[in-house]
């Protein structure tokens, strides 16, 4: 599926666009841990939650939860939220 | 086999190069390194790396003269270290950056926000790193800083857990693990400072911990219990190079010296000046004479500015060990400076004329030549200094 990356991110992706797959959110950010090494680390801290200034949308909705399911035609959308100068 | 030129990169002292002295500067918006000519007068800024990262401190191998960990962050994003094997010339993130476990099922773990200090391993104990960071917590890597692991039994142990506290017992930005210091002589021997939570030492290898605060004040006032560390504040502790017997140390409540065997701190800051105090962030100590050690005083007074006191900065000396110290402000503004200086933020030098070097939050590096006697202004306008560290090197860029 379709994953836009913001531009805090795109030193791993090197492109504001890619594509990933996964049945849920969680599988998702595995697969773009195989294609961009170190990327999922930035976006989800090691108890599994979403970081603080980050924010996910599956089909422009807020996802909170690794656990959610994603289908093949769903549109991804990773945010650098709000933090501050 | 080594060719002819790899041998003389590796002997450039040696070979008649007198060793170029660098100064590696973190800042909240990047890191900068000033590499200084011969004689240190004329200084080369290569940075910014990192632009926009917070850079929590940015050291050299010593072991090798070209590995540089840089520990960094973003307002986004998680925590990482980039590593650098060509001085900084191009980076790499580490594999596996320091993370804690993750906890069972139900309980809530915690995650790091970022990692605060670096510390290389003994000279012969090559690619050994250690890290403290904040929450705090230790972590260690055996691959140069590739990857991470958590070390020793602090970050879980229900105890240390209690005298951490919580983000809220900490300084602004969180609880931060510090000061990791390794005995030359033992690499199981290990300090490591907590703020909150005092000072620890282990002899094994970090598989227990003895707490080292006995002779040191806490705030007063309150009924704070000295016996417990969760009221002590080490701010920068430092290990003598010459003499690995003696510490000294910057605390919330004083300045102190310990020398081993004892395993009682004396508030040497007492012999401060009664106007300036003995409070500050961080300390230094000569790279060759265990008499000597610097301070940068901050005000700790009535709602504590932690600015220069009276708005005049200066560094503190003392050659006899702290029975007495010398004010060092020839070159610093001598009217309306409210610094302040972050205990990473003042290094020394190891050239034959020590020269001392200090950031502050205004993003002013400034270098005292002659130990301190003649002050002068490096590099202005960078962003808020965290961090300022010394290294010399003779290799060929």
């Amino acid at each position: 599926m379709r994953v836009l990356i913001p531009s805090a991110l795109r030193s791993y992706t090197e492109r504001a666009e890619t594509e990933a797959s996964g049945a849920t959110l969680a599988a998702l950010l595995a697969d773009l841990e195989r294609q961009y090494a170190g990327i999922r680390f930035r976006i989800i801290d090691e108890q599994d939650r979403i970081r603080r200034h980050i924010r996910i949308f599956v089909n422009g909705e807020q996802a909170r939860d690794l656990a959610q399911p994603l289908a093949a035609a769903d549109e991804v959308v990773i945010v650098q939220a709000l933090s501050g100068g | 086999m080594a060719t002819a030129r790899a041998r003389k990169r590796k002997t450039g002292a040696a070979s008649g190069r007198s060793p170029r002295t660098m100064v590696l500067v973190a800042t909240r918006k990047g890191a900068w390194i000033f590499h200084a000519d011969a004689a240190r007068r004329a200084w080369r800024a290569d940075g910014p790396h990192f632009l926009g990262h917070d850079v929590s401190h940015l050291v050299l191998d010593p072991r090798d003269g070209r590995t540089l960990l840089a520990a960094a962050k973003t307002g986004h994003l998680g925590p990482t270290v980039f590593r650098s094997t060509d001085l900084g010339r191009t980076w790499k993130e580490a594999a596996k950056p320091p993370a804690f476990a993750k906890a069972p099922e139900g309980e809530a773990g915690r995650a790091v926000d970022h990692t605060f200090w670096l510390a290389p391993g003994r000279a012969e104990d090559k690619d050994l790193w250690y890290a403290g960071t904040s929450p705090q917590g230790l972590f260690r890597s055996l691959d140069g800083g590739v990857t991470w692991e958590p070390y020793s039994i602090i970050n879980d142990d229900p105890q240390f857990r209690e005298w951490m506290g919580t983000v809220q017992d900490g300084t602004p930005d969180g609880p931060k693990l510090h000061s990791i210091i390794v005995d030359p002589r033992d690499g199981d021997h290990m300090y490591i400072g907590m703020s909150g939570g005092g000072v620890h030492e282990t002899t094994d290898g970090g598989r227990t911990w003895r707490t080292l605060i006995k002779g040191l004040d806490v705030v007063e006032g309150f009924g704070f219990d000295p016996a417990k560390p969760t009221f002590h504040d080490p701010h920068c502790i430092r290990l003598c190079a010459t003499n690995p017997d003696r510490l000294y140390q910057q605390n919330h409540c004083g300045i102190y010296r310990l020398d081993r065997p004892s395993d009682t701190w004396t508030r040497i800051g007492r012999a401060m000046p009664k106007t300036v105090g003995d409070i500050g962030f961080p300390l230094v100590v000569h790279p060759r004479n265990d008499d000597v050690a610097w301070v940068f005083p901050m005000d700790g007074t009535q709602v504590w500015p932690r600015t220069s006191p009276g708005g005049r900065p200066a560094a503190y000396g003392t050659r006899n060990g702290g029975r007495t110290w010398q004010r060092l402000d020839t070159g610093l503004p001598k009217s309306q400076g409210w610094w302040t200086v972050k205990r990473q933020s003042m290094a020394a030098d190891a050239c034959d004329s020590v020269a001392l070097y200090v950031g502050n939050t205004q993003g002013e590096l400034w270098m005292g030549r002659d130990e301190g006697r003649r002050w002068s202004c490096i590099a202005r306008h960078l962003p808020e200094i965290y961090a300022v560290e010394t290294a010399q090197f003779s290799l060929r860029r």
